[in-house]
């Protein structure tokens, strides 16, 4: 989702008779469904691990500011423009109060901003795809918010007290966000012919990387099950991406727009809808740094770091005048 | 109503939306996460007051013109806006003292507007006073730190006051619009603003240790009476451009 492919270190997972110690009591804590706070002992694992998943989520909602900010100077009404400031606005407080979550686990902003800018720490992949059309800030705010929901929904309830309290906030304002899209998509497809065909070409390129986003699926996964025992992934990215087919269809059909995939039906018996083979090539092509708009994105983040260089140390050494004025009149 | 009383109108919001559009161009590009969320707040409050003045002004013209209408579907010598607002937004000192002359005269025009004698127009200006005295206790915090910092940001700085400043003379001339709405009572006079303005701003750029041009400098104008610096078209064409290719569409 927002956090693809988090790495735990884990090779194999031991189970709870296995532990001893301040490993055994963590353990039980997190069984127990009682939050882990910032001083309280944790595994080395477990630290990196929300490290890694938290400035992964921070990232992608820094780097998420820039396909939505593509279309705020071209917003097609004032109330429209005024929405999308707004909801673009809240994504850099998401990416603030994620970067504070992360910071109760030692690690520095500068620090994790320095590992996004040289490619080592990453964003969600589908920040990676350009924002082409009006009807793309409609899809974005419909599939993306919504897959960022169905992810997010359960981690206000994951191990971890700080990002379990940020989630809380953040799901308020993302469904939110969510709405302001439907909206855009439904406007869309009440007007005229032109608008209706932007709106399902913005569709036709949003849905399979939005379905990417949730990650290949780890049934298997020895760090996804290390993220469940430890309380940081409650559901498979099978599970959650098949609820997020199965409230976005309904949702397409009232808009009378085509899901673009010719092996989407109901099945009956399972009670979920099936949908047709994603190809996975692509999405770890992007992850590679080959999407459409990774160098552009990670240029752009880059740019108004070094950009803004002069600006921070101005901040800095005007702060270390003032310190050594008041210094200098106390004495 | 006048014709006068509606370009009056047009002028206030017209300053407000293409003041917010340059700061939302900064979006995920500012110097730290919390400019970029100041900015965006900043361009906010302002996009929120353009709608109301523009609103009004679509009311009191009584054409069938909305907000969206003028925002939209008026050309650069319909727009009339102060030159100053529409200048790039350049480096973020560029963007940053831009934004300081601006809101150094704001404050001051907003205080003239709530004493209007048009309850509609206090009324905006009320709220509207509110949200600016922020911007410019924040603008005039930054200038003073940027100008006072390093070595780099008070060249940077001065040099954007060098540059903008000929655009600042505009803000203080008064014509047939202005006189007209001073002696109905619902507007400021543009003149009197200017020694509480240099005031000021002398005090400020002086904490910042940046040295204020002259006050007899040569300065631009033509904004008010809609004739623009280049830089307007391509900000309109940019956003306009869908009312524009989608005639008639609704959004």
């Amino acid at each position: 989702m927002y956090a693809q492919l988090v790495e735990t270190g884990s090779t194999r997972l031991r189970k709870l008779d296995e532990l001893s110690g301040d490993e055994r009591r963590f353990q039980e804590r997190i069984d127990a469904g009682i939050k882990i706070e910032p001083k309280d002992w944790m595994p080395e694992g477990y630290r990196k691990t929300l490290i890694r998943q938290i400035s992964q989520h921070a990232h992608s909602e820094i780097v998420g500011q820039l396909p939505e900010g593509n279309w705020i100077t071209r917003a097609p009404t004032l109330k429209r423009k005024a929405i999308l400031l707004a909801k673009v606005q809240d994504e850099a407080g998401h990416g603030l109060y994620l970067y504070s979550a992360a910071e109760t686990l030692g690690v520095s902003r500068d620090q994790m901003i320095d590992d996004l800018h040289s490619g080592k720490a990453k964003y969600s992949s589908i920040f990676n795809y350009p924002t082409l059309s009006w009807a793309d800030i409609g899809a974005i705010g419909w599939l993306v918010d919504g897959s960022a929901i169905v992810n997010q929904i359960p981690l206000c309830r994951c191990s971890y007290g700080p990002y379990a309290r940020a989630m809380v906030r953040v799901c308020k304002e993302e469904s939110f966000h969510q709405r302001q899209g439907f909206d855009i998509m439904m406007a869309l497809c009440r007007g005229t012919p032109e608008q209706k065909a932007m709106a399902q070409d913005a569709l036709n390129r949003w849905w399979w990387p939005c379905l990417m986003m949730f990650g290949p699926s780890d049934a298997e996964s020895v760090n996804s099950a290390q993220s469940a025992q430890w309380g940081i992934k409650l559901f498979s990215n099978d599970e959650l991406r098949q609820k997020m087919v199965d409230q976005t269809v309904p949702q397409a059909e009232y808009l009378g727009l085509t899901i673009p995939d010719p092996d989407l039906k109901w099945n009956e018996e399972k009670g979920h809808y099936d949908y047709g083979a994603i190809e996975w090539a692509e999405f770890y092509n992007v992850v590679k740094g080959n999407g459409p708009c990774n160098r552009d994105r990670l240029k752009a983040r880059v740019d108004a770091h070094e950009n803004g260089a002069w600006f921070r140390d101005a901040l800095l050494a005007y702060a270390d005048k003032q310190a050594q004025r008041s210094t200098a009149a106390a004495a | 109503m006048s014709n006068d009383t509606v370009q009056y109108l047009l002028r206030l919001g017209d300053n407000a939306l293409i003041l917010s559009h340059r700061l939302s161009e900064w979006c995920g590009k500012g110097p730290a996460l919390e400019e970029d969320m100041a900015l965006a707040n900043t361009a906010l409050d302002l996009l929120g007051q353009a709608r109301l003045w523009l609103s009004y002004a679509g009311e009191l013209e009584d054409a069938g013109r909305d907000e969206d209408a003028l925002a939209y579907r008026r050309n650069d010598r319909q727009f009339c806006n102060l030159l100053l607002v529409e200048r790039p937004n350049g480096s973020y000192a560029d963007t940053m003292v831009r934004q300081f002359f601006f809101d150094a005269w704001h404050h001051l025009a907003l205080q003239g507007l709530c004493r209007s004698a048009d309850e509609r127009i206090a009324g905006i200006a009320a709220k509207a006073i509110k949200e600016v005295e922020y911007h410019l206790r924040r603008s005039s915090d930054l200038v003073v730190r940027l100008g006072d910092g390093t070595a780099q940001s008070q060249k940077m700085m001065q040099r954007a006051v060098d540059e903008l400043w000929t655009y600042t003379g505009e803000m203080f001339e008064s014509d047939g619009v202005d006189e007209q709405a001073v002696v109905a009572g619902i507007g400021f006079d543009p003149v009197a603003l200017r020694e509480p303005w240099l005031s000021y701003v002398r005090e400020v750029l002086s904490e910042a240790t940046l040295r204020i041009p002259p006050a007899d400098a040569f300065m631009q104008k033509g904004g008010k009476q809609g004739r623009h610096t280049e830089a307007l078209s391509y900000l309109l064409g940019e956003m306009q451009y869908l009312q524009r290719a989608y005639p008639g569409a609704q959004w």
